[in-house]
C-alpha cells in the first residue's frame, strides 16, 4: 500500500479504500479525501504546469481558490479540463490527468519558456505581435491558439445532463463554516425558513481543518451536532456540494448544487443542477482566503498556504510534507506549527516576518527542497507554509454595486458599500477573524434578520469558544528578492510584471487586470488579487485603498455552460411546433423546412423525383392547373371583438377598414410608427363586431404583441379584446382552376358560386356534415383560392377527408417552396422584400395607405429619403438567356458602368423557376423601376460569381389584371 | 428582477418582455398638419436615465398587460408598478 504521507486523524473513512488514476498510474484513497488530500497522501507533488512558463505546478490550497493544481477529469465525452484538485471528491476509479504540458508532465517541452520569460514579460503578445500585419493570421495567431489554454476539451458532445430548480425563502445562509452555522441554528430555531449553502461536501469549513474547541468540543463534532439538529429542521433546507455563484436583483442568488460528480456515475440524474433561489435575507458567511507574500521563486511545488497545510493534517490526515518549514507575517502562521507538532510532523523553521526574518528564494526544481532566508541562511523543507494574511471573501457582497473598503487592523477589505438589499456579513467574510467573535456574530446577525421577519427572539444562545490571538503586519513582498516572486500563480504574473505595467502607465487596477492577466481564468483573483494590488500600491508609492481594488462580478467560481444549458439543449432548445396536418404530410412523403418554430411541410417527394424541383414544379403545375392544397396554420391569427373593433382595426392598418361590410376580407398593410412596413396579412370581418386578423406567420407574436400595446397603451378606452388563435384553427388554401368544385363538395348547404362567394368573400359554415368552420376567398397563388379554417383538433381529419373528396379532382398538396414559387409568379411581396427597410411606395402600394386618418406610421410617411424621385421600386425580373437561373443577392447596374455604390441601381430580392413560363424569374427592387419595364440591365453576384443581362418587367409575372383570382 | 404585477402580484422579470421609456404612451397625433417633428421626436427621442426611470414591461409569458414599471437603473429598485392602461387614462388618453 503507498499513501506514505497518511498520519493519524482527520475526517476520512479508513475503513473502505478507494482507488484511482492519476496520469494512467494506479493509487489509493478513502472516502471523504479529494484528489489533492489524495495525491499529497501518494506523496505527489507535481500535479500540473504554469500557464506561461510551464513552471512545475503543485497544490497550493484547500478550496475553491487553488489556482495550481488544476487537472483533467474523467475521460472520453465526460472529461473535464481546468478542474481543481482540491475541490474534486474522491471516488472510486476516479481519473485524472495533469494538462498543460507537451511531452509528459516531468519533461515538457514548452519548460523552454521559462528560459525565455525575459521576453515573456506583461504585455508580449501587444508587443510582440504587431507586425508585420500579413503574419497575422497565418503564423501568429495559430501559434498562440495552439499554446494558448490550460486543459483541453474532449471535442465530443457533453454526455451528462443538466437541470434548473427554482427554490423560495426566508433566509439564504452563505457558507457553512462557523459564522454560517451559528446563524443557521439561530434562524432555524426561530423558525424562518432556511436554506444553508455550502460548496464542500462536508459542511463545517474551517472547523474541520482547525483543532478548536466549541462548546466545550472539539469543533468538527460540533459542527457535527448542528448539522444534525438542522437537519431534522422542516423549515431548513441542507445544500452541501452548492456554490451560491451570485448575488442578483430584488433577494435572486444563483447557485449550481452538485449532484452526482462525487459519484463515479451519474446514473442518468442530472449531474448538476442550477437553482435560482428567491429569498428575503441573504446572510454572507462565506469566510476568507488565505493569501501568500511574494518572495523569490515562490511557485514550487511544496509552497502553500499555511491554512491549507493545517487542512490537510488536521482533516484529511494528509502530512503535506515530513520537514516543513512556516513562513508567517500573523499569528494565525504560527498555529499551523502547533498543529504540525501536534501530529509529530518535524517542523524545520518558524520564519516571522514581524521579526525581520524572509525567505529570499528557494531551490528544488520539480519539488521544494531548500529554502534561503536573509542574511544568508537556509533550511532544508520539502514543504514550506506560508501565510500572508487573510482575506475576506467578500465577491457576493459586490456583487451589485458594493466597493470593498480597506481595514487597517487585518490588512484586508471587508464589504462595503452598497451591499445587494437585504444581505448582512457575517464572520471572517465580515473582517471578524476570531472563531468566538464569529460564532457570536453568526448567532446575532440571524437573530436580528428573524426579528425583522417578525419572529420573536431565538430560544438559542450563542455559541461559545475562546478567542485565539489574531495579529497580523502588513507584509506582502519580500524586496531583498532578487530572484522572480510570483503573485498569480495561475497566469504567471510576477512582481515584476506588475512594476512594469505601472511603469508602462498602467495606474487603474482595472488596467493592471487586463494587461498582465492578474486575476484572470478559473482563480479570479482568490489568492492573487491582494498580492498584486499590494505589490501596485508599492511601486506608485501610495496606500493599498488609494490604489483601489477589483469589483468582483459573478460567478464566484466556474459553472459549466451544460448548467446554464440545463436541458434546453438538442430537440429542447427550443419548442417543436408541428400543423394539425403534420402527421399526414409525414406519411405522405413531406420533408419539413422551419419556420418560426413550425415545421412546415416543404415539398412531397413523389417515387422517381430526382430533385427538390421535381417535386416543386409538379405540386405548382398542379395547382395551376388543377388544384392544390396547402396548410397554412402557421400564419399568425388574432381574434378581435368589441363595439370598437373596426375603429381600433383602422388605427392599426395602414388603409382604411372601417367599413369594411361584414362577410368580407382585406388586405392590410401595416406599418412601424416611422413608416417602415412592419407587417402585412388580410383581415376578415366576422359580425359587426368581430374581425380575424393574420399576421405572417415570423411576425404573429410580435403584431399581438404591438396591437395589444396600441389597445392598452395608446387607445385604452376602445372597447376591444385581443387574443391570439394562431393554434385554435387548422387552416388550409385550396388554390387552382378546379378549387370551386373540390369545395363545394366540402362545404355543407352553401352556394360557393362568384355571384354568391365572390373574391374576398368570408363566412362561417360547416363542413363534412357539420364540423365547425371558417371559410375565405382569399389568394396567395393568384389563382381562385379558398382558405379553410376548422377547430384544431379536427385539423388531421381534415386533412385526410379533403384528400378523399379531391381524389377525383387529382388534388394535389403543396410545401412552402411551391407557395414561394406562386407568391413570386404573382409578385406579392414575402420577408425577403419586408426586410424592415421598405416602405409602401416601394412595393407599389402608395396609393393604398390612407392620407385621411391617423394610423401608426401615419405621420412619417413623407420624408425625404422616401420620396426621393429615384427610389427603389419593386419590379420582375427574366433573364435576357431563358437557360440562365438567377441570383437572389445580385446588384443591377447599367451595362457598361463600373460595380460600385455609386452606380448600384438596386438588387434582386428572391427568385424562383416558373414552370408556367418556363424560365427563371425574379423579384427586385429597382431605382424608378415602375419606369423601366423592359429595360436590359446586368445583374452582378459578385459573391456568387454571376453576371448576367436581365429584362425588367412587372412584378406580376403571371396574370398580371388577376382575372384567375377573381373568376 | 421581481416585478410585483397590479393583478398577479410578484412575478420572475423573465415572464416579461422589455419595451422602454414609457413616453412611448404620449403619442402625439399622427394626422394633421405639422405633424412630423412631434412624431420624429416621439419614435427616435427616449429618456435613458441614470437613475429613476418609468419603463414599459408586457406580461407576454402572463396576462399579457402592459405595465409601467418605476425602477431605479442604478440599483434595479422597483418603487412602482402600475398598469399602463391606468397610467395612460391619467395622461389623458382614451379612444
Amino acid at each position: 500500500m503507498s499513501q506514505s504521507n497518511r498520519i493519524d486523524g482527520g475526517q476520512i473513512d479508513r475503513s473502505r479504500t478507494l482507488k484511482f488514476q492519476f496520469n494512467e498510474r494506479w493509487l489509493t484513497a478513502h472516502p471523504g479525501d479529494t484528489l489533492a488530500s489524495a495525491l499529497l497522501a501518494n506523496a505527489v507533488r507535481l500535479v500540473g504546469r504554469s500557464f506561461k512558463y510551464h513552471r512545475p505546478r503543485g497544490i497550493f490550497s484547500a478550496g475553491s481558490e487553488e489556482p495550481s493544481a488544476l487537472v483533467q477529469l474523467r475521460k472520453g465525452a465526460a472529461l473535464e479540463p481546468n478542474t481543481r484538485a482540491t475541490t474534486i471528491e474522491m471516488f472510486e476509479g476516479l481519473s485524472a490527468t495533469s494538462q498543460n504540458h507537451r511531452g509528459s508532465l516531468e519533461h515538457d517541452i514548452l519548460a523552454v519558456n521559462d528560459l525565455l520569460s525575459p521576453f515573456l514579460s506583461a504585455g508580449f503578445y501587444y508587443k510582440t505581435f504587431m507586425w508585420p500585419k500579413a503574419f497575422w493570421e497565418k503564423l501568429y495567431e495559430p501559434i498562440i491558439r495552439s499554446a494558448a489554454g490550460l486543459g483541453k476539451l474532449s471535442g465530443m458532445e457533453d454526455p451528462d445532463t443538466y437541470d434548473h430548480g427554482y427554490l423560495h425563502c426566508d433566509v439564504v445562509i452563505i457558507g457553512a463554516g462557523p459564522a454560517g452555522l451559528a446563524a443557521a441554528l439561530a434562524a432555524g430555531r426561530a423558525g424562518l425558513r432556511v436554506i444553508l449553502a455550502d460548496e464542500d461536501f462536508r459542511m463545517g469549513g474551517r472547523l474541520n481543518a482547525e483543532t478548536y474547541a466549541v462548546d466545550g468540543m472539539d469543533g468538527a463534532d460540533w459542527a457535527l451536532g448542528v448539522i444534525a439538529e438542522l437537519a431534522i429542521m422542516n423549515n431548513v433546507r441542507l445544500m452541501k456540494r452548492t456554490t451560491i455563484y451570485g448575488a442578483y436583483d430584488h433577494g435572486i442568488f444563483g447557485a449550481l448544487e452538485r449532484m452526482t460528480d462525487h459519484l463515479p456515475d451519474s446514473g442518468d440524474k442530472p449531474r448538476q443542477v442550477l437553482w435560482r433561489i428567491y429569498s428575503k435575507r441573504a446572510i454572507l458567511a462565506a469566510g476568507a482566503t488565505e493569501r501568500s507574500m511574494a518572495f523569490g521563486n515562490n511557485d514550487r511545488p511544496g509552497i502553500m498556504l499555511a491554512g491549507s497545510v493545517r487542512t490537510y493534517v488536521n482533516r484529511f490526515g494528509v502530512a503535506p510534507g515530513r520537514k516543513i518549514a512556516v513562513f508567517t507575517n500573523n499569528d494565525d502562521g504560527l498555529k499551523t506549527a502547533e498543529d504540525l507538532r501536534a501530529k509529530g510532523i518535524d517542523v524545520t523553521r518558524i520564519i516571522d516576518a514581524r521579526e525581520g526574518d524572509v525567505v529570499v528564494n528557494t531551490n528544488g526544481r520539480k519539488g521544494l527542497n531548500t529554502i534561503f532566508l536573509n542574511r544568508g541562511r537556509h533550511v532544508e523543507a520539502d514543504c514550506l507554509a506560508v501565510s500572508g494574511g487573510w482575506s475576506p471573501n467578500v465577491h457576493l457582497s459586490s456583487h451589485h454595486r458594493g466597493r470593498p473598503e480597506w481595514r487597517d487592523d487585518i490588512a484586508a477589505f471587508v464589504p462595503g458599500g452598497e451591499l445587494p438589499p437585504g444581505m448582512v456579513v457575517a464572520g471572517a467574510a465580515a473582517g471578524t477573524m476570531t472563531l468566538a467573535a464569529t460564532l457570536a456574530e453568526g448567532h446575532e446577525v440571524a437573530t436580528r434578520v428573524a426579528t425583522d421577519l417578525g419572529k420573536s427572539g431565538s430560544l438559542a444562545t450563542a455559541p461559545r469558544a475562546s478567542d485565539e490571538i489574531f495579529a497580523t503586519a502588513p507584509i506582502w513582498h519580500v524586496k531583498e528578492s532578487k530572484h522572480r516572486a510570483w503573485v498569480d500563480l495561475q497566469n504567471d504574473v510576477t512582481t515584476k510584471d506588475i512594476t512594469q505595467s505601472y511603469r508602462e502607465g498602467f495606474r487603474s487596477v482595472e488596467h493592471l487586470k487586463r494587461y498582465t492577466t492578474l486575476g484572470m481564468a478559473t482563480e479570479q483573483g482568490k489568492t492573487s488579487n491582494m498580492l498584486g494590488l499590494a505589490v501596485m500600491a508599492d511601486a506608485s508609492g501610495k496606500t493599498i485603498p488609494e490604489t483601489g481594488t477589483t469589483i468582483f462580478r459573478p460567478p464566484y467560481s466556474p459553472v459549466a455552460i451544460g448548467a446554464f444549458a440545463g436541458r434546453a439543449r438538442g430537440k429542447n432548445f427550443r419548442p417543436t411546433r408541428r400543423t394539425p396536418s403534420h402527421n399526414w404530410a409525414n406519411e405522405n412523403g413531406a420533408s419539413f423546412v422551419e419556420a418560426g418554430m413550425w415545421k412546415r411541410a416543404e415539398w412531397y417527394a413523389r417515387p422517381g423525383e430526382k430533385s427538390w424541383r421535381d417535386s416543386v414544379d409538379r405540386e405548382v403545375k398542379a395547382t395551376r392547373n388543377g388544384v392544390g392544397i396547402c396548410d397554412v396554420t402557421t400564419l399568425g391569427k388574432i381574434d378581435i371583438q368589441g363595439h370598437d373593433a373596426a375603429e381600433f382595426i383602422n388605427k392599426i392598418y395602414a388603409n382604411a377598414f372601417l367599413k369594411l361590410p361584414t362577410g368580407k376580407v382585406r388586405y392590410g398593410l401595416m406599418l412601424r410608427e416611422d413608416g417602415t412596413v412592419y407587417d402585412d396579412g388580410t383581415t376578415a370581418r366576422l359580425s359587426e363586431t368581430h374581425f380575424v386578423m393574420t399576421t405572417t406567420t415570423a411576425n404573429a407574436v410580435l403584431v399581438l404583441r404591438n396591437l395589444e400595446f396600441a389597445r392598452q397603451c395608446l387607445w385604452p378606452d376602445l372597447d376591444v379584446h385581443l387574443i391570439s388563435t394562431t393554434d385554435a384553427w387548422a387552416q388550409f388554401s385550396v388554390a387552382g382552376p378546379k378549387s370551386r368544385a373540390l369545395m363545394q363538395k366540402v362545404v355543407d348547404d352553401l352556394d360557393l358560386s362568384n355571384e354568391a362567394f365572390p373574391f374576398m368573400a368570408c363566412t362561417t359554415c360547416t363542413v363534412f356534415g357539420g364540423t365547425p368552420a371558417r371559410l375565405f376567398r382569399i389568394s396567395f397563388s393568384g389563382e381562385l383560392a379558398y382558405e379553410i379554417a376548422v377547430p384544431a383538433r379536427y385539423g388531421d381529419a381534415m386533412i385526410r377527408a379533403m384528400m378523399a373528396a379531391g381524389e377525383e379532382l387529382d388534388l394535389t398538396p403543396y410545401g412552402t417552396e411551391a407557395l414561394g414559387v406562386m407568391r413570386i409568379e404573382k409578385g406579392h411581396v414575402a420577408g425577403n422584400e419586408l426586410n424592415g427597410q421598405t416602405d409602401a411606395r416601394m412595393i407599389g402600394l402608395g396609393n393604398m395607405v390612407s392620407r385621411k386618418k391617423d394610423f401608426i406610421g401615419a405621420a412619417l410617411l413623407d420624408r425625404p429619403e422616401q420620396v426621393r424621385e429615384d427610389g427603389l421600386q419593386l419590379v420582375g425580373l427574366r433573364p435576357i438567356d431563358q437557360d440562365v437561373i438567377l441570383t437572389a443577392g445580385a446588384h443591377f447596374f447599367v451595362e457598361g458602368d463600373p460595380e460600385d455604390m455609386a452606380h448600384d441601381q438596386g438588387w434582386m430580392t428572391s427568385v424562383a423557376y416558373s414552370p408556367e413560363l418556363g424560365h427563371s424569374i425574379g423579384l427586385g427592387f429597382l431605382k424608378r423601376g415602375r419606369d423601366r419595364h423592359g429595360e436590359r440591365l446586368r445583374a452582378f453576384s459578385p459573391i456568387r460569381g454571376q453576371d448576367v443581362m436581365v429584362e425588367v418587367c412587372s412584378p406580376h409575372h403571371i396574370d398580371p389584371e388577376g382575372d384567375r383570382q377573381r373568376g | 428582477m421581481i416585478i410585483k404585477h397590479p393583478l398577479l402580484g410578484p412575478r420572475d422579470a423573465a415572464e416579461f418582455v422589455y419595451l422602454g421609456d414609457a413616453n412611448m404612451i404620449k403619442r402625439p397625433e399622427g394626422f394633421g398638419e405639422n405633424v412630423e417633428e412631434a412624431m420624429y421626436e416621439h419614435v427616435y427621442l427616449r429618456e435613458n436615465p441614470a437613475g429613476e426611470h418609468h419603463e414599459l414591461w408586457y406580461h407576454e409569458q402572463g396576462d399579457r398587460s402592459w405595465l409601467v414599471v418605476t425602477r431605479n437603473t442604478l440599483t434595479h429598485e422597483i418603487s412602482s408598478v402600475e398598469l399602463a392602461r391606468d397610467v395612460a387614462r391619467r395622461k389623458g388618453r382614451s379612444k
